[in-house]
């Protein structure tokens, strides 16, 4: 993005042997080091990288460090050359499509590439999308707008509010689809979130993301970008969700519930799947191919908009050998309710549960969810399970950890009691339960 | 024809690839030999690439863009993992390739750099999954002599190979993606090479160079040869893909053919004052009607199919499309090639080569008359589906407009018969940028003395060596390396123990004769062969064997020696069994051995060899043969 550092990355002595020759970042340079000497331009240099070297881009395209003890002299041949593009005018926009809002959060879903200095700028107006994905111009009535520009690990709770905000207003204001870019890390977070805050909209709420960045020619941004829009645009059904790949290849986008889908591979365009449920549609070939029933109808009549989320909501992974005091610790910082991932079926040490019953009887909120992330909880199976029901647990049943976690900050911020949340968590409100668990279906429709 | 390269001023310069023999691929833990057996995963991406913020449109990028093709790659778990389906950050920067890299630019006197960056370099035809090839600077200006004269050598950069194309349709691409990832050399000298010779001279001096740090790999498919070729007049021509060393002079005499072929019919255009503006204002025509009962083929085909035939008159090109300056050096050829490479056209022809090819000359009179073409015009057609053929057609008259200026700069792949085809347009100033998932690596001034100091001999110190290690000649010594058979040589006698002119007698002499007749015996695996020294040595088979096998397991590259051996005969056979073969032929030859012991040793052993030929030492044969008719005589 944008920078005004016109020596971004260069610090100490190398700086000032910089500034004192009137160089910036961009500019045509010859440098002296020993009796060689190499023209080029100056590049930006990374915040990490050690410090001791100058980095250009030489004739050839290729960069070079070239360590600053060596360097003798350095002189500017030419002024940097201004980036000049022009976008090319807006595809013509088809009349009759849909009119599809794109919000963006954070991440660049298209992006442009300065060859020059190397940089990536991420391209956020709807002239730029279109001009950069012009498939879109088939697809819908585009508009796109800047709500934050934050990585997806910075979200908070408060972010959430704002999306939540934001997609009501696009939505009263008539979108017929609203697409939210988001980066991909906390995407299933705000996927569940958006879920309970907008429920049973009457558009749907599609969030979009990449695993690969849009500035490589093979990132999965595009693709994911026209499954969304046409999803937004265009499916009969409107419910909050998901729009990513669904495996290794280009051709089927899976679009997963909100509340039901989770990034389970740190690299790979297929790393969000839907857990304890199947995709509600997949897209390929140009056509939305719908995957379960009782999916809420576009338009319908039922939409209300519950925004709020509390930050007195705490998630917490049980591990072997953690001592109870972690949970006091917790409770100590104003945390009115904890969801513990546990082991199995629901279990955590016995050691746990005289703590886990003063914080009950104190009125903190505790559900049981479990770090297998497949299957359905149930703690009447053993000793353990049945203990932690009596100090007041709450199962929560097939709920993933992470929208367990949502669904109670989002609980806490409306119900008046303890009483309130526990009958609002076992609620089901946006499909984050399910009745009937059901086996694998081996490799699902991507094949 | 004799070429004088200096009066045209010839210039070459090469860039010579080579995969560096690591224990694994450049940004990944992937072993680099090939492996099959593993999970066979199929998958289907398409590549775009991002805006450049510059705004210019590059004409290579916009080529492979417009052909917007579905790319499916094949990969086996044996030898890929997430790294090359770009599912999965690029690992650090093997340093074991690093410093085979470092190596070989000490050898050519290049300075290495102080930090090394790895760049992406935009690739959007699909032959590297992420769209750009990873590739960083080594070294630059380095120099290297040859043949006393000092060829510059400008960079040595370190990159990944890409992925092998398997199948190509008009709108799919398949590839395999087992040789991505693995380290490539690529050392560039400057333009200074003025004849094929040298051409061939200078590069047979850097791959003695590569191969002397012993860590390159050996074989086809490991080297690669791009040449940039341009005479004076001409323009700056860049050829891909050169596999043999041998075929370097004649790429590039044909290339100059080639443009001093352009430039001669630039002048005769010129001279029938041929205009740039009569061209473009020529009309594509529908000429379908014409063709409805043909009997060509492809025409009708097309036809049938649902296509058109469009014609486009060339007006003053008569005869010159199929003057040939050399097999398959014609302008029509051109044309037709560069028809093809865009808009992926098959049925395309023109009147210089026709009636021909089941078009009749009642068909091309009427055609002529269709589009008003005279004596000294020429119509080029085009079957096809009408927008392909249409834009197949202004490929054509693109190229024919570039004709009249004489050599068009552009990227071109080399055939095995050292023509060459037209691949895409020259790509403006490289499009890269840092590959940022890889922090730059510093080359500290002590790691790089260190190598320095550790530079492995020249090849020729390598050929006295293993002339005096061996008592073989240097002349079989040099021949062992060139024919990148010293280090199996070595192998070969370290492991089995076997006399070393033996194994360079049959490594050197009995695979180049057999190669030279068309056996390829590269395929051969080095494992096999081992194996067969092994037995020679435990007397399980004869040398003489050796011809024979060498061709079978040519023929059958998946096939081991036990097959070779079964499937030629050669099963072992015992001394007892010899002996007792030698003794029932001395009995059927009594008197003859008792008359004439030297006729008589001759007629038994080629009674021997008739059933023994391969499977038992000859020597070792003669000896037992005259041992029993002398000993019959002197008891």
């Amino acid at each position: 993005m944008s920078n005004q550092d016109a020596l971004q990355g260069y610090s100490g002595e190398i700086r000032a042997l910089l500034e004192g020759a009137g160089v910036e970042v961009g500019d045509e340079v010859e440098i002296r080091a020993g009796d060689e000497v190499y023209r080029g331009i100056l590049m930006s240099r990374y915040e990490l990288a050690d410090p001791g070297y100058i980095v250009i881009k030489l004739p050839n395209g290729y960069n070079i460090g070239i360590s600053a003890s060596r360097v003798t002299s350095i002189r500017r041949v030419a002024p940097a050359a201004k980036p000049r593009f022009t976008p090319p005018p807006r595809p013509p926009q088809k009349p009759g499509l849909p009119k599809v809002v794109i919000v963006s959060t954070g991440g660049t879903i298209a992006s442009r590439i300065d060859y020059r200095t190397g940089g990536v700028r991420a391209a956020l107006t709807a002239e730029d999308l279109l001009s950069i994905v012009p498939e879109l111009a088939e697809l819908a009535d585009l508009d796109a707008r800047i709500l934050f520009s934050i990585y997806s690990e910075d979200m908070t709770p408060d972010h959430w509010n704002m999306m939540a905000a934001e997609a009501d207003k696009l939505i009263r204001g008539g979108a017929e689809g609203v697409v939210i870019a988001h980066g991909t890390d906390t995407m299933g977070y705000s996927a569940a979130a958006l879920s309970f805050a907008l429920q049973k909209p009457p558009v749907p709420v599609v969030f979009v993301g990449a695993q690969r960045s849009s500035d490589r020619p093979s990132s999965d941004a595009a693709t994911n970008l026209i499954a969304a829009v046409r999803v937004a645009g265009h499916a009969p059904f409107a419910e909050v969700c998901v729009s990513m790949h669904a495996w290794h290849s280009d051709t089927v986008i899976a679009i997963h519930r909100g509340t039901r889908v989770r990034k389970l591979h740190t690299s790979s365009r297929d790393a969000f799947k839907s857990v304890n449920s199947e995709p509600i549609a997949y897209v390929s070939g140009g056509e939305i191919k719908i995957n379960v029933r009782n999916l809420n109808p576009r338009g319908s009549g039922d939409y209300r908009f519950e925004p709020g989320f509390s930050k007195d909501a705490a998630l917490i992974k049980f591990y072997p050998g953690m001592p109870p005091e972690i949970l006091e610790a917790i409770h100590n910082l104003g945390i009115r309710g904890i969801i513990l991932e546990g082991t199995g079926l629901g279990h955590v040490a016995n050691k746990l549960i005289p703590t886990i019953r003063m914080l009950v009887d104190e009125g903190v909120f505790i559900g049981m969810t479990s770090q297998c992330i497949f299957g359905r909880i149930n703690m009447r199976v053993y000793d353990t399970g049945r203990y932690l029901l009596k100090a007041g647990v709450m199962p929560l049943d097939d709920m993933l950890p992470e929208t367990a976690y949502v669904k109670l900050s989002w609980c806490l911020a409306r119900a008046r009691d303890l009483e309130e949340v526990k009958r609002l968590m076992l609620t089901p409100i946006a499909g984050e339960l399910g009745e009937r668990s059901m086996p694998a279906i081996r490799e699902a429709a991507v094949a | 024809m004799k070429i004088d390269y200096r009066e045209i001023g010839l210039k070459v310069g090469l860039e010579i690839h080579r995969q560096l023999d690591t224990r694994h691929k450049l940004f990944c833990e992937c072993p680099t030999t090939p492996r099959e057996g593993g999970r066979e995963i199929v998958f289907i991406r398409w590549l775009r690439e991002a805006q450049s913020e510059l705004g210019e449109v590059d004409p290579a990028a916009l080529f492979e863009s417009r052909k917007r093709r579905m790319i499916v790659y094949h990969a086996d778990t044996e030898n890929t993992c997430l790294v090359e389906l770009d599912e999965e950050p690029p690992h650090d920067l093997n340093r074991e390739a690093v410093e085979i890299a470092l190596t070989a630019a000490l050898m050519m006197n290049a300075r290495p750099v102080d930090e090394i960056h790895v760049m992406r370099k935009i690739v959007i035809d699909g032959s590297n999954t992420t769209g750009f090839q990873r590739t960083c600077v080594i070294a630059l200006g380095g120099e290297i002599e040859v043949n006393g004269k000092k060829i510059p050598i400008q960079t040595i950069t370190l990159e990944e190979d890409a992925a092998r194309i398997i199948e190509q349709k008009p709108h799919e691409v398949h590839y395999d993606l087992s040789r991505l990832g693995i380290p490539l050399i690529e050392v560039s000298t400057a333009p200074v090479i003025n004849s094929p010779e040298e051409a061939y001279n200078v590069a047979y001096a850097i791959g003695r160079i590569l191969r002397a740090t012993r860590r390159v790999k050996r074989g086809i498919g490991t080297v690669r040869q791009d040449l940039n070729i341009s005479i004076t007049g001409g323009a700056p021509v860049e050829i891909k893909g050169v596999q043999e060393l041998e075929l370097l002079p004649k790429v590039v005499e044909l290339e100059v053919i080639r443009q001093l072929h352009l430039l001669k019919i630039r002048d005769e255009l010129r001279s029938r004052r041929v205009s740039e503006d009569d061209l473009k204002r020529e009309p594509i025509k529908d000429v379908t009607s014409i063709f409805v009962k043909t009997s060509s083929k492809i025409l009708r085909r097309k036809i049938e199919g649902g296509g058109v035939v469009l014609a486009l008159r060339l007006k003053g090109f008569g005869g010159l499309l199929g003057l040939e300056a050399a097999p398959g050096i014609r302008l029509g050829a051109e044309l037709a090639g560069r028809a093809r490479a865009w808009s992926e056209v098959e049925g395309i022809f023109h009147t210089d080569e026709l009636p021909g090819y089941g078009i009749s000359g009642e068909e091309v009179m009427r055609l002529r008359e269709e589009v008003g073409a005279g004596d000294l015009d020429a119509v080029v057609i085009v079957a096809a589906e009408r927008e392909r053929a249409e834009d197949a057609l202004e490929r054509v008259r693109e190229r024919a407009i570039e004709a009249l200026y004489g050599v068009p700069p552009e990227t071109r792949g080399a055939r095995p018969d050292g023509t060459t085809i037209y691949l895409r347009p020259r790509p403006g100033a490289a499009r890269m940028y840092p590959e940022t998932d890889i922090p730059p690596l510093p080359l500290p001034r002590e790691y790089v003395e260190e190598i320095k100091r550790r530079l492995p001999p020249s090849l020729d110190e390598v050929a006295e060596w293993i002339s005096r290690r061996y008592g073989v000649s240097k002349q079989i010594a040099d021949e062992l390396i060139d024919s990148e058979k010293v280090e199996i040589f070595e192998r070969v006698v370290g492991e089995t123990g076997i006399q070393p002119s033996i194994a360079a007698s049959i490594l050197v002499e009995h695979m180049k004769s057999l190669r030279r007749e068309g056996y390829e015996v590269e395929k051969i695996r080095e494992e096999d062969l081992l194996e067969f020294f092994r037995r020679v040595v435990r007397g399980e088979l004869a040398k003489e064997a050796a011809p024979e096998i060498i061709k079978w397991l040519a023929q059958n590259p998946d096939k081991s020696l036990d097959d070779a051996v079964n499937a030629l005969g050669l099963k072992a056979v015992s001394l007892e069994e010899v002996k007792a073969r030698i003794a029932e032929l001395m009995e059927a030859n009594r008197d003859l051995v008792r008359s004439n012991p030297g006729k008589a040793i001759s007629v038994i052993m080629g009674e021997l060899m008739k059933t023994y030929r391969g499977r038992f030492d000859g020597g070792k044969l003669y000896q037992l043969v005259s041992q029993a008719v002398y000993g019959q005589i002197n008891p």
